[in-house]
């Protein structure tokens, strides 16, 4: 095992997305002050429909980014707590309490100021909540909400039918007469396009760095790593600066894969991690799995948003229609949980891992629930060495350090055994063959 | 019951066990006596029709209640999901749904949702149905896409029962439960007007027996039962009158019903298996019946905390329904962990703060036995509302 107190996870590519990212919030903070007259919509993350609001010149509102930079910046329960004064629940999900909590005062965050939103654009792509969440924020804030009705997977090959397809482009046309309206314009077909095109651009390099991480070493986490893309890709998908960034990005990371860089100084265990992190430990966390030279080669919370690395392109040939597959077919949240094995097998597999992590969260029931059938399918059907633990990603109330490392410490105990008991085994065989 | 020394009615003696049995031996009856299939509808809303037209029986499946200890399911779902998902296929594992032929689960909550896969993983020789009921209630589109959306459920189903579902058949279904649901329309309207007529536990049993029979066969047991409770002589009693709600999905035990009302209240609405009993009124026979079914769910159908329809908030409509039965309070009954439960809790917590209804919160699990607790709160809110 590794000490990890010297490791430094953070470099060139995060300071550039600390930067995107801080004009980003002061976009934001300058329409909440009045200094901008942007118009606004808040999406939910999972397959959104973003480049449409982005063709209207509009600015999209992450709430769960909002509340996880919250809780990576440990401030997240006195928000929560603040919601639960009102009457929601422990067993309600955390990052909509933190967004209630954040709303309540004022929505004044420590990196910039929300504005109330212009239109609360529910896209219910499989996540339940999401249709909770932002039915409360409508009856808070008194701010437009729309629904766009997203069909959840039904067919064993994970492919929607043409009639979903068209429910989801009939509701996206609706959508862009309410966009009209709140911006006074027309749909700029061709400014559509270059968006579209840009989010095109952006799944291509993503991909190509997705598949960086087959190497040994790993050039990057692709869990605690990815989430330093993951915010870029998200809030400014569409844009120019993102596929500046992701330029960057893998120039860097294929740089670093060239050289046979890793993060670690050890690259010992592969890992797939399933689950979002627990953002107010996020540090805290990876030294457990760093101390033991382990490494993330893939992960399905970089998929929530969307799925590139099997091929899914937006067409800007076809956008509307693109927009609607990718909110459809290519997001983890609205395929179904023995999807989400397939997935993870196929990492397993393809990205030649040692191991699978679930780390289960509280408040992410899409995420959590039926996870315990998940490790028997990989223990018993596949014979990966499969840990389950349990925290949440913004509620620092569940997480125990102690427990999870000693947890964490004796999965990768047993596998680095396994690993002896392998290599002795070999040799014996070896030996008796000779 | 409390109306003890009323006259009884019939059907719910008979039939007073036998809706909690998870042998669900009903349902076997059914089986043995028709030699038809059977499809688990798990709820909040299921379209049964679909299913009676594949010439199966729907069966509502509502977990395990309080009787079989979990030893396989609680590996599978953790501790902070509720229990009903754990339940119902904790059933699976030791074989308590053997009578069904397939399952039918639909877009209702995240575990639910989770639970449809790993019911299919686990027992891949029962057909599993998963049904995508629509969030967008404004959309022209929507009917369109969920009159498709039943054809295709009722196309799997049909493959599995091997009656290819046609238009009459869907019709003939719409009409036999358009009467069951009519039936508990009535009952439930008694039991608004007259309270003291029909106790909530025994309104209940009949309503529970709906989602376990051939409409065919409950729909007159309710009509008789109706007419004995009209007939009883009771008198009104001094009690709470009280509109619950919380209780869509996972069922309270009938013992915990009886201990509410036991404890000093009348019930004039509640949202027990509201599914079974979504629509206003009767759907159309006439027409394409697809699209009628559709129609009925976008434009027909009560609010109910899985459908998000932002036409009308629910707690408009639970405000609305507390002042049509010009009840005293609101009791939020919730299932430990039910997460859309627990999200409407919220909204309406401040929606009947403002309207000054007095309101009480409690939490049930549905493999409970003990009621004391809950009867000492129930009975210190009721002394509380009589003596204010």
């Amino acid at each position: 095992m590794t000490e990890t107190k010297e490791i430094r996870y953070q470099g060139h590519l995060h300071e550039l997305q600390k930067q995107l990212m801080g004009d980003y919030y002061a976009q934001l903070t300058a329409i909440a002050t009045g200094r901008s007259d942007t118009k606004n919509a808040h999406l939910l993350i999972a397959g959104n429909p973003v480049e449409l609001v982005r063709a209207f010149g509009m600015i999209p509102v992450f709430p769960e980014v909002n509340v996880l930079q919250l809780a990576v910046r440990k401030q997240s329960l006195p928000l929560i707590q603040k919601a639960e004064e009102l009457g929601y629940a422990v067993d309600n999900c955390a990052y909509v309490k933190a967004d209630v909590g954040l709303y309540l005062s004022g929505y004044q965050a420590p990196y910039g100021t929300i504005p109330k939103a212009d239109l609360l654009l529910c896209n219910y792509v499989g996540c339940n909540v999401y249709l909770n969440w932002f039915e409360h924020l409508a009856e808070l804030t008194g701010a437009p909400a729309v629904n766009i009705d997203i069909p959840f997977v039904r067919s064993a090959d994970g492919e929607p039918s043409p009639g979903d397809v068209d429910y989801v482009v009939k509701q996206l046309e609706e959508l862009i007469v309410q966009l009209e309206n709140i911006t006074g314009t027309s749909l700029d077909m061709p400014r559509l396009r270059r968006t579209v095109e840009n989010s095109a651009l952006v799944g291509e390099m993503w991909a190509e760095i997705k598949d960086l991480t087959k190497r040994r070493p790993a050039p990057y986490d692709a869990y605690f790593d990815s989430v330093t893309m993951m915010a870029v890709l998200y809030c400014l998908r569409g844009t120019d600066e993102a596929v500046t960034f992701f330029e960057a990005a893998r120039e860097e990371l294929s740089r670093r894969a060239a050289k046979g860089e890793g993060p670690l100084p050890e690259e010992r265990f592969r890992v797939v991690i399933e689950g979002p992190p627990p953002w107010p430990f996020l540090r805290v966390f990876r030294d457990m799995f760093s101390r033991w030279g382990a490494v993330a080669v893939a992960s399905t919370y970089s998929t929530v948003g969307g799925i590139w690395e099997f091929g899914f392109r937006h067409d800007p040939q076809r956008p509307i229609e693109s927009i609607a597959r990718h909110m459809l077919q290519y997001n983890l949240c609205n395929r179904t949980f023995l999807q989400r094995y397939d997935q993870m097998a196929r990492y397993v597999d393809e990205w030649s891992a040692d191991a699978v992590v679930i780390h289960s969260v509280k408040s992410c029931r899409l995420f959590s629930a039926g996870q315990g059938d998940m490790r028997e399918y990989f223990v018993r059907e596949r014979e990966v060495p499969t840990l389950l633990i349990e925290s949440d990603l913004e509620d620092p109330r569940y997480f125990s350090q102690a427990q999870l490392r000693n947890r964490i410490d004796a999965f990768f105990e047993a596998l680095s055994q396994r690993r002896l008991t392998a290599a002795s085994d070999a040799q014996l065989a070896a030996g008796g063959a000779r | 019951m409390t109306l003890a020394t009323a006259a009884p009615i019939e059907a719910v003696e008979r039939y007073r066990e036998s809706v909690e049995d998870r042998a669900f031996p009903t349902v076997r009856e059914w089986r043995a006596r028709t030699g038809r299939m059977v499809t688990g509808c798990f709820p909040v809303y299921a379209p049964v029709e679909l299913a009676y037209a594949a010439g199966m029986l729907p069966v509502g499946l509502f977990g395990a209640g309080n009787q079989i200890e979990m030893a396989h399911a609680d590996s599978r779902f953790q501790s902070f999901i509720c229990s009903i998902v754990k339940s119902t296929l904790e059933l699976a594992f030791v074989d308590r749904l053997a009578p069904f032929d397939a399952l039918m689960f639909e877009s209702i909550c995240d575990p639910a949702r989770n639970l449809a896969s790993v019911m299919a993983r686990n027992f891949p020789d029962r057909h599993v149905t998963y049904v995508h009921l629509p969030q967008n209630m404004t959309s022209p589109a929507t009917v369109d896409y969920l009159a498709g959306e039943y054809r295709r459920a009722a196309d799997e189903l049909g493959t599995v029962s091997g009656h290819v579902v046609g238009t009459e058949d869907l019709r003939s279904a719409i009409g036999a439960f358009n009467g069951l649901r009519a039936r508990l329309r009535e009952i439930y309207q008694l039991r608004a007007s007259s309270p003291e007529k029909i106790s909530t536990a025994e309104l209940y049993t009949l309503a529970r027996l709906a989602t376990l029979t051939d409409p065919a066969d409950s729909e007159p047991l309710i009509a008789e039962s109706i007419a004995t409770a009209r007939a009883r002589e009771s008198r009104p009693k001094d009690r709470v009158r009280v509109v619950l709600v919380g209780s869509f999905c996972e069922q309270p035990p009938l013992e915990l019903i009886t201990a509410i009302e036991e404890s000093g209240c009348y019930i004039l609405d509640d949202d027990f298996l509201l599914g079974w009993r979504l629509f206003k009124r009767d759907i159309a026979v006439d027409g394409d019946p697809f699209r009628a079914l559709a129609l009925a769910y976008l434009d027909g159908s009560v609010h109910l905390s899985t459908k998000h329809d932002l036409r009308q908030p629910r707690a408009a409509a639970l405000i609305a329904s507390a002042r049509a039965h010009r009840a005293d309070a609101v009791i939020f009954l919730g299932a430990k962990f039910c997460e859309p439960g627990l999200f409407d809790y919220a909204l309406y917590r401040k929606a009947l703060e403002q309207e000054a209804i007095p309101h009480l919160f409690l939490e049930f699990e549905e493999k409970m036995w003990m009621y004391d607790k809950i009867r000492t709160e129930v009975e210190t809110f009721v002394e509380s509302m009589l003596f204010t």
